[in-house]
């Protein structure tokens, strides 16, 4: 598979008098992880969307390889979305719907009407579907209701389904806000092997810095709609962390705050 | 300045008075309607009456004529005498042969037009719902669409596909068919509305199409609306064509109108205990598998 870097040229969106986003461009090579930072309201879930189309841009380009993917209509966006997977916040799954049939959903751009109305697929892309649900350990829940998994869980599953995709990018929005540190640990984990095995491109929204270092070669912080810096995790120090979430009137700012690592710091 | 118990005493008065106001204006309101709703509708009309004794009297006319309402009922009770009880019974179901056979004609209208009205509504309610629809013209269109399949009275639709098909339950079916799939798709559309985005929004990033998210993302979320509205559809539809027959559009409703025309009263009054018992039969199946259904579906 051909790999191409996905490239952001001056993308602005507004909604209504506010800009979510303001003249953002970005040149992000195949492969990388990157972590995209800032306080709630910078502009990070709509660059998200921007990317995978859910928005569309008030001007600018987003390209990839040759496709100009701000122009893609009909057939080929949804041939984009299914190359750019993206999980939620909150999964996004079909509650009332099983767990297998939930990955099989990441088979749909594939999919004709009559079948995919018939809810039929085919033992290939069933096989499929469990080979990614073993992968992420769900496979004795597979024909569960996803709506009765757990949080840590559901967010599995929304990755098994991004997996059956088979993306080349993997967006994900706060993919771990909503869960407690251990299976927030799995999920970050999840995204990493994604990323080392089959070397995709991840684009990460988090909120937590220490996540962030951890996982992340690179980091952009985003403050008003714009990037504000983008660089490595060393580069990534405590004043500018100050500037990006702006701590004015706070005495002292601390990453470990909103860290949700499983260690316990012990204060020296 | 901060906000002390004093400020909230005072807000917490104006909030109350507010309330009361709301409150007793709109009862003055509703009070008022209903008044001058009743006097258009004639229920203080006064009328002339003949007493017993042959003179007339002038009277309110609920009090003057709820006599006859029982005059016409006691008319539709049959002779029934202990000891010939069988056979009295026997001759006021005399045309019971007829009726069975029309009954069963009656159900399955019901039934059919349960069926195209819910294939009809179901199809249209995606596109009518404000959440889901893709373009606001279609929109428009799907809802006003419905608005006059479920404006025109069934008696109405029916006198049409009679006009246009002739006499018989084809036409029965397909004037209900289509108020039932105006009303459920009315129905359904709002079910639609109530529903949580998330699920569309993870079909949609997926590669999924306007179709893809509808039958993945929306459908699997109403179906025990779905279910619970089309099983009531059925009882009214049943109902409904057990009256059709009055336009020739088969089923039941041509017996009503021969017994009405014909002053036979008695076949009246059997014929509203078919209907009534048919009626309770279904209701009373329909909730057990609604509850069946819903059940399996929620697990």
């Amino acid at each position: 598979m051909e790999q191409h870097s996905l490239i952001l040229s001056d993308i602005t969106r507004r909604f209504g008098e506010t800009t979510a986003v303001s003249r953002v461009s970005l040149e992000i090579p195949p492969g990388q992880f990157v972590g995209v930072i800032g306080r709630s309201g910078a502009g990070k879930s709509t660059l998200l969307r921007l990317i995978n189309r859910l928005i569309d841009p008030s001007s600018g380009r987003i390209t990839h390889g040759g496709r100009e993917i701000t122009a893609l209509r009909g057939r080929a966006l949804r041939e984009w979305r299914r190359d750019c997977a993206m999980i939620f916040q909150q999964f996004n799954l079909v509650e009332r719907l099983d767990v297998l049939s939930n990955v099989l959903v990441g088979r749909l751009a594939e999919r004709g009407f009559l079948s995919s109305m018939a809810m039929r697929f085919s033992d290939a892309e069933r096989t499929e579907a469990l080979r990614a649900l073993e992968r992420l350990d769900l496979l004795p829940q597979a024909l569960q209701k996803a709506g009765t998994l757990s949080g840590g869980q559901q967010q599995r599953v929304a990755i098994a389904r991004a997996l059956v995709q088979k993306p080349r990018i993997m967006l994900a929005d706060e993919p771990i806000a909503s869960l407690d540190p251990g299976n927030a640990t799995r999920v970050m984990e999840a995204l990493r092997s994604i990323n080392a095995e089959d070397g995709l491109t991840v684009l990460v929204n988090l909120h937590t810095i220490d996540t962030a270092r951890t996982y992340c070669q690179r980091i952009i912080a985003m403050r008003e709609g714009r990037v504000f810096f983008d660089g490595t995790p060393r580069q990534l120090t405590n004043d500018v962390l100050r500037d990006i979430y702006g701590s004015d009137g706070l005495a002292e700012f601390s990453e470990s705050v909103t860290s949700t690592s499983v260690r316990v710091k012990v204060p020296a | 300045m901060t906000y002390s118990l004093t400020d909230f005493d005072r807000d917490y008065r104006e909030h109350r008075r507010r309330s009361r106001m709301v409150f007793w204006s709109a009862a003055l309101l509703l009070a008022v309607l209903t008044w001058v709703t009743s006097a258009l509708s004639g229920f203080f009309k006064v009328t002339q009456y003949t007493l017993p004794d042959g003179s007339r009297e002038e009277g309110w006319v609920i009090p003057a004529g709820l006599p006859r309402l029982g005059e016409y009922l006691s008319k539709t009770i049959p002779e029934l005498r202990w000891e010939s009880l069988l056979a009295d019974i026997a001759n006021w179901f005399g045309r019971g042969a007829i009726w069975a056979e029309l009954l069963l004609e009656t159900v399955l209208i019901g039934f059919l037009a349960t069926l195209f009205g819910v294939i009809g509504g179901l199809l249209l309610s995606f596109v009518a719902s404000r959440n889901l629809s893709p373009a606001p013209w279609m929109l428009w269109v799907s809802r006003r669409s419905l608005e006059i399949m479920r404006t025109v009275p069934e008696l109405v639709w029916a006198l049409i596909f009679v006009f246009c098909f002739g006499v018989g339950p084809m036409a029965g079916v397909l004037a209900i068919s289509i108020h039932a799939a105006g009303a459920l798709g009315k129905l359904y559309s709002e079910a639609n509305e109530n529903i949580d985005m998330r699920p569309v929004e993870g079909v949609k990033a997926a590669g999924g199409s306007w179709a893809d998210q509808m039958r993945w993302g929306v459908f699997p979320q109403v179906l025990p609306n779905v279910i619970s509205y089309t099983l009531l559809r059925f009882e009214i539809n049943v109902r409904s064509s057990s009256i059709i027959g009055y336009v020739g559009a088969g089923g039941l409703g041509q017996e009503l109108r021969t017994a009405i025309s014909l002053q036979e009263y008695t076949n009246l009054s059997a014929l509203f205990l078919i209907i009534f018992a048919t009626v309770i039969v279904i209701d009373w199946a329909s909730e057990r598998i609604r509850h069946r259904i819903i059940g399996i579906v929620t697990a």
